[in-house]
């Protein structure tokens, strides 16, 4: 009796919030129910995935979003947003309630095979660092020892930590919450001497401190954080999408086309250009990744080349005011490098 | 069919339609129910595969053998980030038990207070009680935890006022700080096994005196110095052990660190906000349980057994109590099962409890079904245990009624 | 005879106060407060008690607290970057106030902000007369606040339909949605709590095994993983590639529980409705749905309708822990606003902790005044 209710009552309720049954086709089923459904981070990571009062969103992982629903419908805003914690997104995107994760999720080898993801595209290599109060004194994370540590539960940075205190012989207190923003209070209240995330998240946690100037980031990077969009494995479809739409922002950037010289641009003689941006007459780019012809200036035209997008959100155009540095374009000393697109 | 027959045959008994036939019905009702339960089971096990097989994943128990890779805050067994999720999930488990033993133990000493409070005739007394009753019982026990948490304790001294005020007055040895309470922790010496023999000695031998003694009472009417033997046998035997052997404890005292107190014991705040929101949240709840238990033995009981010639404090104590119990009992099971149930909410605060600790291997293995599965395997069994102690305690209470 | 006898008074004597030492405020005082020694002892530390804390209770409260202000400087003292005189403490009403929308709606639509209060009003306009015992057409109230009013409000939050705008679950919050949740739990709960109650107490063992066990499996286990199954399990559950709402399944969540709580309390009901009232309705021909609905259940649920309303008070405070699967009820948005680098002041966490307890508060010592009253209406019914 009980089950059959529950069975019911949410069959019932299915209906009544239009769920939707999904092939193993990410592609097909966004195009059948009109927009890309998108894990962001959902205790407003300023920069990354961060809502305003007014509740619109916007960040770096925001904007790879918006490029694939810009690329999948010519629209970047046929999206919708679902905030998630570092613990509810890999069973959100494993159960298919959501069609792509971008939440500044590390891309690492147990996430790519053993949870059953697939990671290519990076849109911030970030890496581990710690914040202090500058009243400690403290100038390196090696002076860290015996000092308690705040961090957020179920991440991967809460496994670098105690690797990163053990294979230096230090002991630490950790101090462990489940939500960004109870960590932040605790931090502030003093219940920690450190703060330990990824460094751009210090960055931009800094800020919401009563007095940013009263910390500081230590120099120390303490592991490689490439943060990346991830979508369910064995669809390969939906995955070169979401990769190539990266791929287009860099690329972009390399051409020197930007949101304002869009249209201009596609007159250029460059063949590579008129190719990338579907001008030229026999183009099947898009067409075989599944995608209108236009689709790369459609994601220019929503949110502009990478270098846009990463000044806007958390370069200099931005509170936070990271420079490009390992995010900068491999012609200019940096790791974002787009394979060519032909 | 043979019913069938049975109705034309003989015209009796009187005609009652198949459909009508309670037996049958019964049976048609439960073969449905369990058709249904197991079409249900049926499609949820077969979508888990599916899903499973999607998302490249496996199911089994073997994940619990790999190393759990982060560190827990409080542990009482040894527990290092080599440990593996097994080892993770018993610290946590341990966890949960002693914050839900220590619960208990204050929610029913401050009930118990508190309820003979409100029935007190002492007018501000019993006014104070019911306000706090009122209060705590109509506020969520989540937000009590996060008061304490955010509210109190956060706001307590810095580590650093404390190291400031150490080098003012160096003999402090108890310290109150936003990182929790520091003490000096006892190191038991060689020879402390024998105390501890000693005082095992005592309680048992307090007890054969008890018995001793109301089996003495009963037959002659004489009550032997129970109080005063008993005190001697638990707290003087061990004593003089404790001081024959060389006083083998020393105290280990908190000291400056480098960021922290080193040594000594500490509280922390994590514990305590849960700790205290557990206990005065359903210290509320056992008010009122021991007021209705009271209230519930008549005032003709009271009355007989001064009538009797019995001082207050002995009506109380052999009369009315015995009584009372059998009404709070039962309703003071499932306040414990709910304090235990509620220390899950230490995951709000960062308490590493069973659902905080399985919470994180969730999240670091992604085996959400095994995980939530042993969750619930635990608290059963936890509520189960309870349930059965505390019928089994009810039932020996209930002898005295007769 | 009529001759009166000289010392049987005739005439009462003139009525006479009582001793001064029984009735004066005197009298009062040492009778409740100063009986006896130890009264006396309780009650000095009862006083230098309140004396030494309500002043500076009601000073942080009121009257060294921030009324006015449009971010945390406001609340802030000197030291701290503010201009408030240094060692002052007291609440943050600024913030409640600049949130206040927030924490009622969540991320609601502000233009859009008339549908929640259409659907309170709603609300309040059925549930005042429902809970009137007074009021006649109860049965009709009952139908319009049980069955039409869910339906409407639904339509009408979510839009969608009838040219109003979508508005997406995740941007509700505050305590619209401890409200929500609460209300549906309620109304889920009743019948599936009273289906389980009967099933509990029905003959056949299959039925009754499968009852047992559902009950006992939930109120054994918290809420919390109760929430977690809702939200991370579900999915799985269920066909491939579905999605479910999130604030579905945390609705899903709290209805199993709240249904498995109910039904123990329709059970206790159940339980003390005498054998006599069964057998008569099944000597008179009553079917089993008959005779449940028209004889048993009536009776069985006016008994225990305290009861019901303080399930009713657990789940309304159960609602909180919807925040811990990141949802924002009030509780959950409250907190979230202490990260808000626009409010971050030591006095905020508090302040704002007050607010949403007080809240709380309110409501559940409103529903447990009310079950008092019924329970004391039922009371004067059953003395005749």
């Amino acid at each position: 009796m009980a089950k059959k209710i529950v069975t019911a009552l949410v069959g019932a309720a299915v209906l009544g919030l239009g769920a939707t049954a999904a092939q193993a086709d990410t592609l097909s089923d966004v195009k059948a129910k009109g927009f890309v459904q998108c894990g962001v981070n959902g205790s407003n990571l300023a920069g990354f995935g961060a809502q305003d009062s007014a509740g619109n969103w916007a960040g770096l992982d925001i904007d790879i979003c918006k490029a694939v629903a810009a690329a999948v419908f010519g629209d970047a805003t046929k999206v919708k947003f679902t905030p998630l914690s570092a613990k509810d997104r890999f069973p959100a995107l494993q159960s298919g309630e959501i069609d792509l994760l971008a939440r500044n999720t590390t891309w690492s080898v147990s996430r790519d095979s053993q949870l059953g993801f697939d990671f290519r595209a990076v849109n911030y290599y970030d890496g581990q660092g710690f914040m202090v109060k500058k009243e400690l004194g403290v100038k390196s994370a090696l002076e860290l020892s015996g000092a308690s540590v705040c961090v957020q539960s179920g991440t991967t940075t809460e496994l670098n930590l105690a690797d990163y205190f053990r294979s230096n012989n230090m002991d630490f207190k950790p101090v462990v919450f489940e939500a960004q923003d109870e960590a932040d209070a605790a931090y502030n209240a003093g219940r920690c001497d450190a703060y330990t995330t990824d460094a751009s998240g210090l960055y931009s946690i800094r800020l919401k401190m009563a007095n940013p100037d009263d910390h500081m980031v230590l120099p120390e990077i303490i592991s490689k954080e490439p943060l990346g969009p991830a979508v369910r494995q064995n669809d390969s479809k939906w995955f070169d999408i979401v990769t190539w739409s990266h791929y287009a922002m860099v690329a972009a950037e390399e051409f020197g086309i930007t949101t304002a010289n869009v249209e201009e641009m596609k007159k250029s003689a460059n063949p590579d250009i008129k190719r990338f941006l579907g001008e030229e007459a026999d183009s099947t780019i898009g067409a075989d990744l599944g995608l209108p012809k236009d689709w790369a200036v459609q994601i220019i035209k929503a949110v502009g080349n990478y270098g846009e997008s990463f000044e806007r959100n958390v370069g200099e155009g931005s509170p936070l005011k990271i420079a490009r540095g390992l995010n900068g374009l491999w012609t200019k000393g940096g790791l974002q490098y787009a394979p060519p697109i032909r | 069919m043979a019913l069938a027959d049975a109705r034309t045959g003989s015209g009796e008994p009187p005609k009652v339609s198949l459909l009508y036939n309670p037996a049958l019905r019964s049976v048609v009702y439960q073969v449905v129910t369990l058709v249904v339960i197991i079409a249900a089971v049926w499609y949820a096990w077969n979508n888990v595969v599916q899903n499973l097989a999607r998302a490249n994943m496996t199911a089994g128990f073997g994940f619990l053998n790999s190393r759990a890779g982060f560190d827990l805050a409080q542990t009482l067994i040894s527990y290092s980030s080599d440990s593996t999720y097994f080892r993770a999930l018993q610290v946590g488990l341990l966890n949960t038990l002693v914050v839900a033993a220590a619960g208990i133990v204050t929610a029913t000493i401050v009930g118990l207070l508190v309820g003979v409070g409100r029935l007190s005739h002492n007018w501000l007394v019993a006014r104070l009680c019911t306000v706090y009753v009122e209060v705590f019982r109509n506020i969520p026990p989540l937000l009590v935890i996060f008061f304490w948490y955010l509210g109190v304790l956060a706001l307590l001294p810095s580590i650093r006022t404390i190291f400031q005020h150490l080098k003012e007055d160096p003999d402090a040895v108890f310290f109150i700080s936003n990182r929790g309470i520091y003490m000096p922790a006892p190191v038991f010496g060689e020879g402390f096994g024998v105390v501890f023999v000693a005082l095992l000695i005592g309680i048992v031998a307090a007890i054969a005196f008890t018995i001793w003694a109301n089996a003495r009472q009963r037959a002659t009417g004489q009550r032997p110095p129970v109080l005063w033997v008993n005190l001697a046998l638990i707290v003087l035997l061990p004593l003089a052990v404790f001081i024959v052997m060389g006083q083998p404890l020393t105290l280990d005292y908190a000291v400056p660190g480098s960021f922290n107190m080193k040594g000594g014991m500490v509280i922390g705040p994590e514990f305590l906000a849960l700790y205290l929101a557990l206990s005065l949240y359903t210290a509320s709840f056992i008010a009122e349980i021991v007021r209705a238990g009271i209230r519930g033995v008549s005032h003709g009981q009271s009355e007989a057994s001064y009538a009797l010639g019995l001082r207050p404090g002995q009506a109380t104590r052999l009369v009315v109590l015995p009584q009372a119990l059998r009404i709070i009992i039962p309703p003071l099971t499932s306040q414990y099962l709910n304090l235990i149930k509620n220390s899950s909410l230490a995951v709000a605060v960062g308490y590493a409890d069973l659902v905080a600790v399985g919470g994180t291997i969730l999240n670091q293995s992604g085996k959400s079904i095994e995980i939530i599965s042993i969750w619930m395997l635990i608290y059963v069994s936890i509520s189960l245990i309870t349930s059965l102690f505390m019928n089994w305690f009810n039932a020996k209470m209930a002898l005295v009624e007769r | 005879m009529t001759e009166s006898i000289v010392y049987v008074r005739d005439r009462f004597l003139q009525q006479e106060k009582p001793p001064a030492s029984e009735k004066s405020a005197y009298a009062w005082i040492r009778n409740n407060l100063f009986a006896s020694w130890k009264d006396s002892i309780l009650t000095i530390i009862a006083i230098t008690a309140i004396v030494l804390y309500v002043p500076k209770a009601l000073n942080w409260l009121f009257f060294s607290a921030v009324w006015t202000g449009t971010d945390r400087v406001a609340c802030l003292t000197v030291e701290q970057g503010g201009q408030l005189p240094a060692g002052w403490s007291g609440a943050c009403w600024a913030y409640v106030n600049d949130r206040f929308v927030q924490f009622m709606f969540g991320s609601y639509p502000r233009d859009e902000l008339w549908r929640p209060l259409l659907v309170l009003a709603m609300f309040v306009a059925l549930l005042v007369p429902f809970l009137m015992p007074k009021v006649p057409r109860k049965g009709l109230n009952a139908l319009l606040l049980l069955v039409v009013f869910p339906i409407v409000s639904f339509f009408l939050l979510i839009g969608g339909v009838f040219g109003l705008r979508h508005v997406e679950t995740s941007l509700w919050g505050g305590l619209m949605v401890t409200l929500i949740i609460s209300f549906v739990g309620i109304v889920s709960s009743l019948p599936i709590g009273i289906l389980l109650a009967l099933g509990r107490r029905s003959s056949m063992p299959i039925l009754k095994t499968a009852c047992v066990v559902f009950i006992e499996l939930i109120r054994g286990v918290p809420l919390i993983t109760v929430l977690f199954m809702a939200s991370v399990l579900l999915p799985l559950f269920l066909e491939p590639g579905n999605n479910i709402d999130k604030f579905l399944r945390a609705l899903i969540g709290v209805s199993i529980f709240a249904s498995a709580y109910m039904a123990e309390v329709i059970r206790g009901g159940l339980q003390a409705i005498p054998k006599g009232q069964y057998e008569a309705a099944d000597a008179l021909g009553l079917n089993y749905f008959h005779k449940m609905t028209f004889i048993v259940l009536p009776q069985a649920i006016k008994l225990v309708i305290p009861g019901i309303v303080n399930t009713f008070i657990g789940m309304f405070k159960d609602t909180s822990l919807v925040t811990i699967i990141s949802m924002y009820d009030l509780l959950g948005i409250v907190k979230a606003s202490f990260g808000d680098s626009g409010w971050i002041t030591p006095v905020t966490p508090l302040t704002g902790l007050i607010f949403a307890g007080f809240t709380f508060w309110i409501f559940c010592f409103g529903m447990s005044r009310y079950s008092a009253f019924i329970e004391r209406r039922l009371d004067k019914s059953h003395k005749r």
